[in-house]
């Protein structure tokens, strides 16, 4: 088995295959990350530009931290402190940046379909870190890694995701990936939140988080975007948080040894509560961790080939 | 497709029992030696030797893999990326003997790339390369300290280890 593909765009476009494949791949990476030297020389002499429209910690922290410990060189572009400000668009920075030879662009975008038109654009592999509320397949692969690490499997289990599905890349590119390993995706969330027609990828709805959670083995918590949140989709956080947070009340509807993964930032006291978050079923940091072995496997599986 | 079988389950089993007399005899003893096997078949051997050992000698070694994956000189340049094995080097190997088992030697890059793993990890007293087959050809200035067989083949021929562990019967085999 093998990846052939220039770029990860999407989980909708990858295969059952290829997901398992970048699945044992990401194992395989764990370990680096425990050694003492946590560095190897697989991806000397590469060059991977993190291009981030939209702020970001984790994500690109992430990815250049998977960059730095493969060996390659990882430089980061933040908008606010680039040409962008002064007007430039994507495509001339693209063409401005492919000169420069790099051999992967990591890009993170607010319009959906932005990665793909990068990707169209430039010989080099581009992987989406998130492109609007379209997809953000890496965020997707280590849910997966990380769930299948606590049950052994992905096949067979009940996924619920709670929140804000409609501006949710995160949401989108798990249903797609849960699904095609063999999942239940369940969803819950305000019905002004609901994308028309969702069921069609497969998925449960449910409008309150209850009836979504009972027998879950998995609950994902949505962040509440608050910052795309001007259009009035529920009336005020204090609400949403009443009727839609995960606390340890509505977490008694699911099951005794259910886990509960959230991508960050967390917005405490709004999509979940503090001591869920922090408790026991929570396997926050361990999605965090995994997230650096699913971007080394990524870089590996796109560079560690010839394309020719 | 013509097989020719050089080597049969009693012919593994004897020379590993000759391969394991020899590390004593040249370490004399096993005191600080840690086998870390290259997988897949590497591993396998790496656990029949410590077994052999504490048959021997009554004590069980440190068994542990070494993957050369990340290390190779070819990333990049096979159209597949190879498959990524596990690295599992289970006590800190500072100052300890370290002994490289793999199933065949043919051109000495992944024992080349294994050491580099190795002295990541740490500084060991010194390593040493124990191979089922050494079936010559090499590229690098690498050599065995012990080995099963010599089997001299042509560049085209393709030795196989078979290993009950994995393939379900212990032979040999050179396919052209």
């Amino acid at each position: 088995m093998r990846l052939k593909r220039k770029d990860i765009l999407a989980i909708e476009e990858l295969t059952k295959d290829e997901i398992e494949l970048i699945l044992s791949t990401a194992e395989s990476f764990k370990e680096v990350s425990e050694r003492e030297i946590k560095k190897v020389p697989t991806l000397r002499g590469r060059t991977i530009i993190n291009l981030f429209y939209e702020p970001s910690t984790r994500t690109r922290t992430s990815f250049e931290i998977a960059a730095k410990r493969m060996s390659a060189d990882a430089i980061n572009i933040s908008t606010s402190s680039s040409s962008v400000v002064k007007g430039e668009t994507l495509k001339d920075t693209a063409r401005n940046l492919e000169a420069m030879n790099p051999d992967c662009i990591v890009l993170r975008h607010p319009s959906s379909g932005a990665p793909e038109m990068l990707a169209r654009l430039v010989r080099c592999s581009v992987i989406n870190a998130g492109d609007g509320s379209h997809e953000h397949p890496s965020q997707a692969l280590l849910d997966l890694l990380t769930v299948k690490e606590r049950f052994g499997r992905i096949a067979g289990l009940k996924i619920a995701i709670a929140g804000d599905i409609a501006h949710s890349r995160v949401a989108r590119s798990n249903i797609h990936g849960f699904a095609k390993l063999g999942a239940e995706v369940s969803i819950a969330g305000p019905p002004t939140m609901m994308p028309s027609e969702i069921e069609k990828m497969g998925c449960k709805m449910f409008y309150k988080v209850e009836d979504a959670i009972r027998d879950a083995h998995v609950i994902m918590v949505l962040r509440i975007q608050l910052e795309r949140q001007k259009t009035g989709l529920f009336p005020t956080a204090r609400e949403y948080s009443k009727l839609f947070a995960l606390d340890s009340k509505k977490l008694e509807h699911a099951a005794k040894d259910v886990v509960i993964l959230h991508p960050g930032p967390i917005n405490r006291g709004i999509e979940i509560s503090s001591d869920v978050a922090d408790g026991k079923y929570s396997l926050i940091l361990e999605q965090v961790k995994n997230g650096v072995a699913v971007r080394m496997a990524l870089f590996y599986l796109l560079m560690g080939g010839s394309r020719e | 497709m013509k097989k020719k079988h050089i080597m049969d389950a009693k012919g593994i089993e004897r020379a590993l029992t000759r391969i394991a007399h020899e590390i004593i005899e040249k370490n004399k003893g096993v005191e600080d030696i840690v086998i870390l096997g290259i997988p897949t078949r590497g591993v396998h051997i790496a656990r029949r030797l410590s077994h052999i050992f504490k048959t021997i000698e009554g004590a069980a070694l440190p068994v542990g893999s070494v993957d050369a994956t990340l290390y190779r000189d070819d990333i990049g340049m096979k159209e597949v990326q190879p498959a990524l094995k596990r690295t599992d080097i289970p006590v800190p190997i500072d100052n300890k003997k370290v002994i490289i088992v793999d199933d065949v030697l043919f051109t000495g890059r992944t024992i080349r790339a294994a050491m580099n793993v190795i002295i990541d990890f740490g500084r060991p007293a010194n390593i040493q390369l124990a191979v089922l087959i050494d079936r010559g050809h090499r590229e690098l200035p690498i050599r065995a300290d012990y080995v099963g067989k010599n089997a001299p083949t042509s560049m085209q021929e393709k030795v196989k280890v078979h290993l009950k562990e994995t393939d379900g019967v212990d032979e040999v085999v050179v396919e052209e």
